[in-house]
């Protein structure tokens, strides 16, 4: 049975077309000359937005606020989310079940009941919303994810491997160190990483919770209130550059994954 | 040994996810105002009210979730199927290219299509000098543009669950269809489609939750006339400072969402929500 045909092929690169629209218009209208407030229509090529990208106060100031929570979110919630994991798929224990449940809970809430429900109990406590209360928040809604994606990376570990340390003299935190560790971290740093990205990229929570600090989408939304200044698309140009740059370098560590043990290649793309 | 693992990140979550949904609940009973502070009543009667005084906008916005969840399974599911099937070697090159125009951030993302569809701007602009539309004709503020928001974010949540499924599935079977003089299209309809169910679950679970709460696409492309329940909250706790009312809004969502959940996860009944 061939199965070959021009339409798929056809209708996939239509539909990549759809994707990269918004893409392309964004880089193009971060060159655009405008005169006055509105960026929507082309008026003339210049790299002004560019060169001038780090003068406005308000946008590195909101940039270093996002960095700053994306770091220490990141750090925290991989840590405690990678801890969970490890509990989920190395032991059996009474209440397995219910926790599973319990951390799919926050990712199946829709962010804006997570950002209002977290601005609820600040009211009820009096507790002052800033950086503080950002960081809680990501955190939190951070955990699962990293739960999840962890998990996903270990389902096939073999705690064998483990155990013949052991019967090797290893000490138990040996064994976890030199054993598990380098065998599960690829599933740590891809769940960091999806973990930093979706803390930079939160609007809705940190809407409900920032108090007088401004974000990074926090200031994006502000400024594009009326009419978008270029400075956000010389930005998303710039995030998507540094991105895709990352994901690109990444790509070797990927393959050597695949060739490892513990994540079958059908699981890659899972995350 | 299992519990101390998850004892620090269950805390997390029990005083940042639990308690504030316990506390949302214990606001939404409550009466008073932002001066005189709030007292616990029992006031069971602001749900009638926000369920009466919101009707729209929360049809407005299962509508909305429906017709995204529909929509980005009809567009992704030949993409995803086509990547599988006869991705060969550019599998994931290809798939690499679908999550690409995702690197930028949503909110910068969302408002790009504020470009793609302004008025004057480089789409329709050029559409009405050549004049093949009308000077009048304009997409921001409707329906088409929420919901082309809407699915253009929602896109890869579904494409990626669904190609997932598709590209477990052993191919085998299908030439065991095919030595069984089945056509494609039964084959199609009596193995893959069954096979990919675990696939458009878990997409349509990624799609629909995050869709019926959005905020952000009606905040930026829509109108008045098209406010979603998110923005609603959004408006009664942060401008109106209306906690009660916002609280039972946020519960009903809530609520409405993880009882749909769980009624589809039985009528599917896949494993696949908790995993």
């Amino acid at each position: 049975m061939t199965r070959r045909g021009w339409v798929l092929p056809a209708y996939t690169t239509l539909v990549l077309l759809y994707l990269f629209l918004p893409i392309a218009v964004m880089i193009l209208f971060g060159f655009n000359d405008i005169r006055g407030r509105f960026n929507f229509v082309w008026q003339g090529f210049t790299l002004r937005h560019w060169t001038g990208i780090w003068d406005t106060p308000e946008l590195t100031d909101a940039l270093k606020n996002s960095l700053l929570i994306a770091s220490i979110s990141t750090i925290v919630a991989t840590s405690l989310g990678t801890m969970i994991a490890l509990a989920l798929t190395r032991y059996r224990f009474r209440g397995r079940g219910s926790t599973n449940l319990f951390i799919f809970l926050p990712l199946a809430t829709p962010e804006i009941v997570l950002g209002a429900s977290l601005l609820s109990l600040f009211v009820t406590a009096n507790v002052s919303r800033g950086i503080g209360t950002i960081l809680l928040a990501h955190i939190m809604f951070n955990i699962s994810y990293v739960v999840v994606t962890v998990k996903a990376r270990t389902q096939g570990f073999n705690r064998e491997w483990e155990e013949a340390a052991k019967d090797l003299g290893a000490t138990p935190w040996t064994a976890f160190r030199t054993v598990t560790l380098p065998l599960i971290f690829p599933g740590i740093l891809a769940a960091a990483v999806l973990a930093f990205a979706l803390s930079i990229d939160d609007y809705v929570i940190t809407l409900f919770n920032a108090g007088a600090t401004v974000t990074f989408p926090l200031w994006v939304a502000g400024a594009s209130r009326f009419g978008v200044p270029p400075a956000v698309n010389v930005m998303g140009t710039l995030i998507f550059v540094v991105g895709v740059t990352l994901a690109l370098l990444a790509v070797p560590l990927q393959r050597r994954r695949a060739a490892a043990p513990v994540a079958p290649p059908t699981g890659r793309v899972a995350g | 040994m299992a519990y101390l693992l998850l004892l620090p990140g269950g805390i997390w979550l029990l005083l940042f996810y639990v308690v504030p949904t316990i506390s949302m609940l214990s606001v939404s009973l409550q009466e008073g105002s932002l001066e005189q502070g709030y007292r616990l009543t029992g006031n069971i009667g602001v749900y009638a009210e926000v369920l009466a005084r919101n009707d729209t906008q929360i049809i407005r916005s299962i509508l909305y979730g429906l017709i995204t969840t529909v929509a980005t399974l009809l567009i992704a599911y030949p993409l995803a199927y086509t990547i599988a099937f006869r991705g060969g070697r550019f599998k994931n090159a290809l798939l690499f290219l679908i999550i690409m125009p995702f690197f930028v951030s949503f909110i910068i993302r969302t408002i790009q299509w504020k470009f793609v569809l302004a008025d004057e701007g480089i789409v329709l602009g050029t559409l009405k000098e050549v004049g093949i539309l009308g000077q009048g004709f304009h997409v921001l503020g409707e329906n088409v543009a929420v919901l082309g928001g809407l699915i253009y974010n929602f896109l890869p949540f579904m494409a990626l669950p669904l190609y997932v499924a598709l590209e477990k599935m052993d191919k085998s079977l299908l030439d065991a269809a095919d030595d069984l003089y089945s056509n494609r299209v039964v084959a199609f309809l009596r193995v893959t489609f069954p096979l990919s169910l675990p696939g458009v679950f878990a997409g349509s679970l990624l799609t629909f939750i995050p869709a019926v709460g959005d905020f952000i696409n009606p905040e930026f492309l829509g109108s008045p006339e098209t406010t979603m329940i998110g923005q609603v909250i959004q408006l009664e706790y942060l401008q109106n400072n209306d906690y009660p009312e916002a609280a039972a809004l946020s519960f009903v969502l809530m609520a409405a969402i993880l009882m749909g959940v769980f009624v589809y996860a039985r009528l599917l009944g896949t494993e696949e929500l908790t995993g």
